[in-house]
């Protein structure tokens, strides 16, 4: 980033034993990732992220601007990373809408940023203060077009600061927009989070292109992993990107079939070719387990209270939560299945990453459990779940 | 034989010509008179980044020969309101059109303008929608003939050198495409300016306006230019709209005001010193 001004690594991270929100450790963990500018707008249940960012990014020498609307602040965040600087916005249901139309173009010019989604009930302005789980399918599909996409699940407010770093780290590995898919519970709870200490946080930043600054630069020329180095604006390359279908060398190519499968094509396999670099998911009680819960964000926290309960009464339950839930984590989903009797998905929503654990499952009974509404499943709810399935 | 070689060249991406738009279309006049302008500042092509939308002056982006970016429709003034804040060393030109600015894009026009970002706004204004073959849009004259308006216009068109100026624009200004010095110097001076710029070029499509509105040819279109237009400067832009016997052209606002980047570094410098 170009700047005149030093910052102190103590005053980006703070490090030690806090106790705050999921919101604000949201905003620590993407300072301390290294973003340095955030485009939002208003919106409950995430705008405690947007107060933080912007009390706290121009005292580091970063960028907070409040934009007219959610299409104009996924824009001015997928500028800003093509000026070079790490960026992230923040939202919740009706803004994450209004955002995908940017997020199609964040994927097509592979563009690294992130977009956090502190999700409500919805449809439309729905219960802005309650929680949901309500957009998981939107993050995987709500853009138009065919593409993959990199979404995290906290569960806790730990999880929000360090998720939201591994978001920014897997943005900048792959140059794709990641989404942080919180919930309004992890956004609001307070709890203790231990900041490290800064040199001890792995952070990841883009791959920078050694080729000669000419007229023969391709921006998009991928490397083996699929992934194009990224030049940014003013460094002498020249370059052009588009949202239209475009080759190496980002030139629009609207009419050649060649072109649109080879660019889209390498928009998804980055991410499937490299999904078990991706994937990380939590696993609990789950050696001897004949019945598993598979659950994530906050339905995950009862969800293995209610397996602790069922352990008590000699059930063997246990807990699988996906912590990247897209790309879905398909294989270790199959190899549970193929271990335990039956499978219990809680989500708070009418049912959505349920069919996907149902693909991943085929041959086990899957019982969903759903949820709408202020509050977040019951151990006991679950526990029921568990004792029915096992009879 | 010698190889053809324009004056300009070393602002075009020369693989990317021929460009696509019609014979006779106002959009080269306009690249044209913008690659002078950089030429008479000697602006350092690496810090220019030219951002534009869709549209048939959306492609613009891909023939200069700097940083450039082609973005969604109606979103390039957002796009570049991060890349300026980013990286305030960049000089970031938004190119776009009528229906990209002002219909789908209105609303960040209007608040980068209130905001005064360093930004310099240069708008074909056609008319029409012409990538999509030729739809009526935000700035089509009352009566006219398009596809979508078969019995005549019935829309107010706007008059976006007054939206502009009321919207808190420090420099504004209009011209066609037939006052090329005039705009080549706007363009010059808009990018010295600190602060939200905005001019208006009135562009000919003949293609899919003026063939369906008694005005077939680029000639034709200009002669309607040339005799319409009438050179005023500072005159009020709200009594400027364009009509089939006045096109007012010139400079409406040229005033000083702290930029949005201005008052940025100052709020971070106090922040430093209260440290």
């Amino acid at each position: 980033m170009p700047t005149t001004v030093s910052v102190k690594k103590t005053n980006v991270v703070h490090s030690g034993q806090r106790f705050i929100s999921g919101d604000i450790a949201c905003a620590e963990g993407a300072l301390t990732a290294g973003c340095r500018f955030f485009a939002g707008y208003p919106i409950t249940p995430a705008t405690e992220i947007a107060e933080h960012m912007a009390r706290r990014l121009p005292e580091i020498d970063g960028v907070y601007i409040q934009m007219e609307d959610e299409i104009g602040s996924m824009a001015a965040v997928i500028g800003a990373s093509y000026a070079g600087v790490k960026s992230m916005t923040a939202t919740s249901g009706p803004g994450f809408s209004l955002m995908m139309e940017n997020i199609g173009l964040a994927v097509m010019t592979e563009t690294p940023c992130v977009i956090v989604n502190v999700m409500r009930g919805g449809p439309s302005t729905g219960q802005p203060t309650m929680p949901g789980q309500q957009d998981v399918m939107q993050a995987r599909w709500g853009s138009h077009g065919d593409y993959e996409i990199i979404a995290l699940t906290p569960s806790s407010v730990q999880e929000m600061f360090d998720l939201t770093i591994q978001a920014f780290n897997l943005a900048e590995t792959y140059r794709v927009p990641v989404f942080v898919l919180a919930d309004e519970i992890v956004g609001h709870m307070w709890e203790r989070v231990t900041i490290p200490e800064a040199d001890s946080i792995k952070i990841v930043n883009r791959k920078k292109p050694t080729a000669p600054r000419n007229n023969q630069f391709a921006p998009f020329m991928p490397t083996e992993d699929l992934v194009p180095p990224m030049a940014v604006f003013g460094e002498g390359y020249h370059f052009h990107a588009t949202g239209l279908t475009h080759d190496e060398r980002g030139y629009p190519r609207t009419d050649s079939a060649e072109a649109q499968t080879r660019l889209v094509q390498r928009l998804c396999d980055k991410i499937r070719k490299n999904k078990d670099r991706i994937i990380r998911v939590e696993n609990a009680m789950l050696e001897d387990a004949e019945v598993a819960v598979v659950a994530y964000g906050i339905s995950a926290r009862a969800a293995l209270s209610a397996v602790r309960k069922a352990r008590a009464k000699g059930i063997k339950a246990g807990l699988l939560r996906p912590i990247t839930i897209w790309p879905f984590p398909e294989e270790p989903v199959a190899q549970l299945a193929k271990r335990v009797k039956a499978i219990v998905v809680p989500e708070m929503n009418c049912g959505q990453i349920v069919h996907e654990v149902e693909r991943a499952a085929k041959e086990t009974t899957v019982t969903f459990l759903p949820k709408l509404g202020e509050e977040p499943h019951k151990p006991d709810e679950i526990l029921e779940a568990i004792e029915e399935v096992i009879e | 034989m010698e190889e053809f070689s324009h004056p300009y060249e070393k602002f075009l991406r020369k693989d990317r010509i021929p460009h696509i738009w019609c014979e006779g279309c106002g959009n080269g006049i306009i690249l044209n008179c913008f690659a002078r302008a950089l030429e008479e500042l000697s602006i350092d092509l690496d810090k220019v980044v030219v951002v534009s939308g869709i549209g048939c002056i959306g492609r613009i982006s891909g023939y200069t020969n700097t940083d450039s970016f082609h973005t969604t429709h109606g979103r390039p003034i957002a796009f570049a309101t991060g890349v300026k804040l980013a990286n305030p060393e960049l000089k970031v030109v938004v190119i776009s059109g009528d229906g990209d600015l002002f219909a789908i894009g209105g609303n960040h026009f209007i608040h980068a303008a209130r905001r005064n970002l360093d930004l310099q706004v240069i708008c074909a204004n056609n008319f029409i929608y012409g990538m999509t073959g030729g739809q009526y849009g935000p700035t089509t004259p009352l009566d006219t003939w398009t596809t979508t308006t078969p019995h005549g216009n019935i829309e107010q068109a706007f008059n976006l050198v007054h939206l502009a100026a009321a919207c808190g624009a420090v420099y504004v200004a209009r011209w066609t495409t037939l006052h090329t010095r005039w705009l080549t110097e706007s363009i010059k001076k808009a990018l010295q300016k600190e602060g939200f710029s905005f001019i208006e070029v009135v562009s000919q499509c003949p293609e899919l306006f003026g063939r369906y509105n008694k005005m077939e040819t680029a000639i034709k279109m200009m002669q309607w230019f040339k005799e319409a237009s009438e050179v005023q400067h500072f005159s009020d832009p709200a009594k400027a709209e364009i009509t089939s016997n006045r096109i007012t052209v010139g400079e409406f606002v040229d005033i000083e005001k702290p930029s949005y980047g201005r008052l940025l570094r100052e709020m971070k410098a106090r922040i430093r010193e209260k440290k």
